[in-house]
């Protein structure tokens, strides 16, 4: 069946939001993801959730953290520069393993940069938003429909895997208005996954005892099941510890349970790829400049396909090796100055990768990726 | 019959990490006390600290315990708290965490009257990291950051809260315990966001270069700065000059937040305007 509808894909994302669960926003303006605080604003109250215009980048993220902590379904919204400021919150996040979803709808930077252009510039501190050692979850959607099924999958990776996971929106996807085709809401919420649940003994509950590779299971608070949660590293019922033994453990856990479970957690799209010589490398808007640009070479006679991690972090690494090793060509093309190119530079071991990368706000488009990529051959 | 904190307490964590002679603990049995007399279940009771000493109040706590970063702990209760409007929620800070790096934080709780009970345990400098001055380090003390004393203008955290709104503002100090729990007594019972300025002393980080080693000799200079709001009024200018008031200094009854954006979700789900 499905339900069409015209619509954004910033609007997308508050609606899939909702769609997973979500009854906790908390955010401060920015350009260009304000939008999408202005419709959590305005639904949450419709459905008994909150929603709550904070002082600061800082505050808007803190709430959401605490709002998850204590058992709501919680996101914030920014664009880079509020991005940076919530960096330290964020780590929070990621060392007291309490889920939220981060949309960034990015804009040129550093700093105030570029506010109302198109830019993919928060690629490389989606990887590492803060200080210390973790492993991050990214997800860039390419389309309308993936503004809305990434959102899900977002809350479903966050609730899953206990973390912190960024939506990573360009200003093109964001912004873009078309008709697009949903999942009826019934199978939605057959899909939405909430976040384990410790029902046991109350006095043996150990929220951080988790086996390897495993997260956290963090009950909501105000149900008996007390505990502690700290940024300090901490161990088994969350009470701060200096032991190296476990604080090891913990960073091992903490990395492992995202880089090891890449089977369930990475998604990426091949495009015309099973004949052809060239691969191109591109995700966000500028996939949908190199899906056009794909045609025009085809009519030229030049088999290009495309390669597109949807899962930017952790990157879809061997696929990226299979790639390194089957293509006589690869190119890769992103709206900053080359972020991503170092992934798949890594993961693939080539040193003859075709590039073509802007960070002046302006689109790449597909005639430009036809000429750097004749220019390669 | 002796008042039995165990039950409040996680006493496995027992000896504290703070000082020997620290006002920390007096303030900790003091918010236990008033627990108890409240009859609040700690089920219900979620405490929300930030860095410094003052952080680790949480985790002594026998409640749902958050310990958060550097100056954030209101923000992160404000979350808490609107999620879960009917539970109570209480914030520790210390003088830095809750007035300089986390100031904003403060100040836009104060402002919208949310029902958090937020104590700034005051003790005049940064005590973890070894003296630095606080915004509330009195002028022309020694600090490691001002070895020739101390030129920053000394901040008086109610009046702060008074501009930002707060609708329960006082001030006591862990010297005088039986007062201190009379005045969070009343400051918990109250709907809204209730401000605790609770002066402490710190006389290894502050006391041992400022002539006043010995706890004793701390204690008594925070006496000697303190003065009933009763006494204060009467107090010429001069006198009033490095004087602070203690007790309630404010009290009065104003929309709190939760019950606000309670009117928000009956007025988002009926299609009107909030009715003020």
């Amino acid at each position: 069946m499905g339900r069409k509808l015209i619509t954004t894909g910033n609007d997308l994302v508050s609606m899939a939001a909702l769609e997973a669960g979500c009854n906790f926003f908390a955010g401060y303006p920015i350009t260009p993801s304000s939008d999408i605080m202005h419709n959590m604003s305005v639904e949450l109250p419709k459905f008994d959730g909150h929603f709550i215009q904070m002082e600061d980048e800082i505050g808007s993220v803190c709430a959401a953290i605490g709002a998850s902590m204590s058992g709501a379904k919680a996101m914030t919204g920014s664009s880079g520069p509020g991005i940076s400021l919530k960096s330290e919150q964020i780590g929070y996040s990621f060392i007291t393993e309490v889920p939220l979803v981060i949309v960034n709808v990015m804009r040129g930077g550093p700093s105030t940069g570029l506010p109302t252009h198109v830019s993919q510039a928060d690629v490389g501190q989606a990887k590492y938003p803060t200080h210390g050692d973790y492993a991050s979850i990214s997800l860039c959607p390419g389309s309308l429909e993936e503004c809305y099924s990434m959102t899900i999958e977002a809350f479903n990776l966050a609730e899953k895997y206990m973390t912190p996971v960024f939506l990573l929106l360009d200003e093109t996807v964001g912004h873009m208005q078309s008709e697009v085709e949903l999942p009826d809401l019934e199978d939605v919420k057959k899909m939405v996954i909430n976040r384990e649940v410790y029902t046991g003994d109350k006095d043996t509950y150990e929220p951080y005892n988790a086996p390897m590779d495993k997260p956290a299971v963090l009950n909501p608070f105000f149900k008996g099941y007390k505990y502690h949660v700290t940024g300090l590293h901490h161990g088994h019922k969350g009470f701060p510890t200096e032991d190296p033994v476990q604080s090891q453990y913990n960073i091992d856990r903490l990395t492992g349970k995202v880089n090891n479970n890449r089977g369930d957690i990475v998604k990426y799209a091949e495009y015309m790829l099973d004949d052809a010589d060239i691969c191109i490398i591109a995700y966000g808007s500028i996939s949908r400049s190199a899906k056009s640009a794909i045609a025009k070479l085809r009519e030229k006679g030049i088999k290009a396909g495309m390669f597109r991690p949807i899962t930017l972090w952790p990157s879809p690494d061997k696929q990226l090796q299979e790639i390194g090793k089957k293509f006589k060509h690869i190119f890769v093309t992103e709206l900053n100055m080359g972020q991503y190119l170092e992934e798949v530079q890594r993961c693939t071991k080539r040193d003859d990768i075709g590039t073509l990368h802007r960070a002046n706000g302006k689109p790449i488009p597909p005639l430009e990726i036809v000429a750097k990529v004749e220019e390669m051959l | 019959m002796a008042f039995d904190y165990s039950k409040y307490l996680r006493t496995d964590k027992m000896p504290t990490l703070w000082c020997w002679g620290c006002g920390d603990g007096v303030i900790l049995k003091s918010v236990i006390r008033v627990i108890d007399e409240l009859g609040w279940d700690m089920d219900d009771v979620c405490i929300v600290s930030g860095i410094g000493c003052s952080g680790r109040f949480s985790s002594y706590m026998n409640a749902n315990t958050v310990h958060t970063t550097h100056g954030r702990a209101i923000a992160y209760a404000t979350g808490i708290k609107m999620a879960n409007p009917d539970k109570k929620v209480i914030v520790i800070t210390g003088d830095g965490d809750g007035s300089a790096i986390g100031g904003n934080h403060t100040i836009h709780g104060c402002r919208r009257n949310i029902d958090l009970k937020h104590i700034i345990i005051n003790n005049f400098i940064y005590g973890l990291t070894n003296s630095q001055t606080s915004p509330t380090t009195p002028k022309g003390m020694w600090t490691v950051t001002a070895q020739r004393g101390n030129i920053d203008p000394t901040f008086d955290l109610c009046k702060l809260a008074e501009g930002a709104g707060a609708s329960f503002i006082a001030r006591e100090s862990m010297t005088n315990p039986t007062k201190l729990e009379k005045v969070l007594k009343k400051g918990f019972e109250h709907k809204g966001y209730s401000f605790f300025d609770v002066f402490s002393n710190c006389h290894i980080n502050l006391g041992r270069k400022n002539k006043m080693g010995q706890a004793k000799e701390t204690l008594d200079w925070i006496d000697s700065r303190i003065v009933s709001k009763s006494k204060f009024e009467k107090f010429t200018p001069e006198e009033q000059d490095g004087k602070y008031p203690t007790g309630v200094l404010r009290q009065e009854e104003q929309d709190e937040y939760c019950d606000m954006y309670k009117k928000v979700q009956y007025a988002s789900q009926n299609n009107e305007q909030v009715k003020f």
